[in-house]
């Protein structure tokens, strides 16, 4: 399970800054999205996986030695809203950009800079 | 109680400026009310920090490490004075710089939203906290900076918004590990952990992607490149609220982090970050140099000042520390002023480029002194408060015994006296170009708020007594992290 996600989030980061690099500006909120993602898991991981266990309910002869850490899973939700958010928000900078300037080349514009 | 205050008004502010976005001058007055009580609210904060030591409250009544802690100490308050001045300057600066479109599309809400997230990174004493008032900050910042949707703007914001959503990342993942190898998020208990247990692995990892998150928000040394191609886009008084308060929580969360965490590697650490520090002075001085746009150049020496205030910290004796804390109020003050007094020369003949300004001593003296105060004190002219923050930085670096970067730090300093001579010659000095339009009229507001700044410029150095007290107790306090973790805590 654990070199299962560790090879996903590997791929992820791989891909997100594959799409971040390049030079249209959609391809870029796509690789912002993956970024959120690989971070997500990477959260997930790292904060220590047990996995078959519930959180916080002990189990029949009230040992609570291994439940599993319900944290890391609120993390993960803030961190996922907020991607959401910033995503949005992109999305919609993004089509500005589209629509006042006619391009969607972040290279073509910064000539005259 | 008044510890939730700092975050919960600007809040308030917000929803109210929120619904009544058309009414324009019940927003222009609003706002300087909110912003006027945000800035005595802070100040109480402050007096009453320096009276009864470090404030604590535990959110909802849950204990320390398991809750949400807000945290005052006294850089926290420091900072959210400062802060909430410069946040004042420039409510009164609005009206009568930004276009009325702006004003009504929601720049004021957006301001307290900004404020919001800036105050809450200040007083939190929980990592993932930190993170969540960061992206409320940087929410706020990215509408700010794409406001009005011109072309620029939005290759601008474009940048901006990639570059702050990855140091954003960076900063979870660090988080993960850090709560993975601790167990806990309260900044105080993990302080504690780091210094009581024997071994916690992937710790320097974990600051690493800390160190990386917040030098790309402070803009250090090889992450800086962002902040000059964003910042000279939105209307000048939008940067000169980003340049007074949103790279400062840069620096303020990496004082703080580096206060209560560096605890394995110090000499690795210091050496580390005095390099970066130094590269940053130089780079960013260097490349203002060959700037020929007011906004840019002053861009460029946001960035070669943020490297005197690492300097300051990373030597660490509460001398350097106190002259690095006195350094970045100073900062966060006359670079504010030195932006707005570009604005009103803009104001007045329509252009941010040195080539086709000029004259303007002889047209407008007054106006002349605006910039004139806060650019000297930016290059370190006595009896300005520049001077002092680089006198006890060099003091500071000399009595540690850290010769190298302070001569650094004294050579940028010659640099920087380069730059604002070279806008002053430039747009003041020199005689009237050729085919420059008729000048406009300067707005009453503009200038009162740009003399506002200079009179707190000229009354920091004056009383440079009394405030380097103030700052001494303050890196008192976050020199010895032990103080701190036991306000927190409550054991040693």
């Amino acid at each position: 399970m654990l070199l299962l996600l560790a090879v996903l989030i590997g791929v992820l980061y791989g891909s997100a800054v594959y799409l971040l690099l390049r030079r249209n500006i959609f391809k870029l909120v796509l690789g912002l999205i993956f970024l959120g993602y690989a971070t997500n898991l990477l959260l997930f991981v790292a904060s220590g996986l047990t996995s078959g266990y519930p959180a916080f309910i002990r189990n029949l002869e009230g040992e609570t030695a291994t439940m599993s850490d319900p944290l890391p899973q609120a993390l993960i939700l803030t961190a996922i809203v907020i991607g959401l958010g910033v995503t949005a928000f992109a999305l919609v900078l993004v089509y500005r950009f589209y629509s006042v300037t006619g391009t969607v080349d972040l290279d073509e514009l910064s000539e005259n800079e | 109680m008044i510890l939730v205050l700092p975050i919960m008004l600007p809040l308030l502010f917000m929803v109210a400026l929120i619904f009544t976005r058309r009414w324009l001058a019940f927003q222009q007055v609003f706002s300087l009310i909110a912003s006027f009580a945000l800035t005595f609210l802070s100040a109480l904060l402050l007096a009453e920090v320096s009276r009864k030591g470090i404030m604590t409250l535990q959110l909802g009544g849950w204990p320390a490490p398991y809750g949400i802690t807000l945290v005052v100490d006294l850089l926290s308050a420091i900072m959210l004075t400062t802060t909430s001045f410069v946040a004042l300057v420039v409510m009164i600066y609005s009206p009568g710089f930004i276009d009325k479109e702006r004003q009504t599309a929601g720049y004021y809400p957006l301001v307290f939203g900004l404020l919001m997230g800036v105050n809450g990174a200040f007083i939190t004493g929980d990592i993932f906290n930190m993170y969540v008032w960061y992206e409320v900050m940087l929410t706020s910042s990215f509408v700010l900076i794409a406001l009005g949707g011109s072309a620029e703007q939005l290759r601008g914001s474009v940048k901006y918004v990639t570059i702050s959503f990855v140091a954003s990342i960076f900063f979870v993942s660090a988080i993960g590990i850090m709560y993975g190898q601790a167990g806990t998020l309260n900044m105080a208990d993990l302080a504690y952990k780091m210094r009581s247990w024997e071994e916690m692995p992937y710790m320097n990892s974990a600051l690493m992607l800390f160190f990386i998150a917040f030098s790309i928000k402070a803009a250090l040394f090889p992450f800086f490149f962002w902040l000059p191609a964003s910042y000279h886009t939105p209307p000048v008084a939008i940067t000169a609220l980003f340049a007074g308060t949103l790279t400062k929580v840069g620096i303020y969360t990496m004082m703080r982090f580096y206060s209560l965490f560096v605890v394995e590697d110090v000499m690795f650490w210091k050496i580390f970050l005095l390099v970066i520090a130094g590269l940053t002075m130089t780079v960013g001085v260097l490349m203002a140099a060959s700037q020929f746009d007011i906004r840019k150049i002053l861009s460029f020496h946001i960035i070669s000042q943020v490297g005197y205030m690492v300097m300051g910290l990373v030597i660490f004796t509460p001398q350097a520390v106190a002259a690095a804390i006195y350094f970045t109020v100073h900062n966060m003050l006359s670079k504010t002023g030195t932006f707005l007094a570009g604005g009103l020369v803009y104001q007045r003949s329509g252009s941010y480029d040195l080539k086709y300004l000029g004259g303007l001593y002889k047209s407008m003296p007054f106006l002349a002194l605006l910039f004139f105060v806060p650019a000297m004190s930016l290059a370190g002219i006595p009896p300005l408060p520049g001077f002092f923050g680089k006198l006890f930085l060099v003091k500071g670096g000399f009595a540690a015994g850290d010769y190298l970067i302070t001569g650094v730090a004294i050579a940028v300093g010659l640099f920087t006296l380069f730059s604002m001579v070279k806008i002053w010659n430039e747009a003041y000095w020199k005689s009237e170009p050729e085919n420059m339009p008729a000048p406009s009229r300067v707005s009453n507001l503009t200038l009162a708020a740009s003399s506002l700044l200079v009179l707190a410029v000229i009354l920091l150095g004056v009383f440079v007594g009394p405030v380097m007290k103030i700052t001494h107790e303050a890196a008192v306090q976050l020199t010895d992290p032990l103080i701190y973790i036991q306000a927190v805590l409550g054991k040693q």
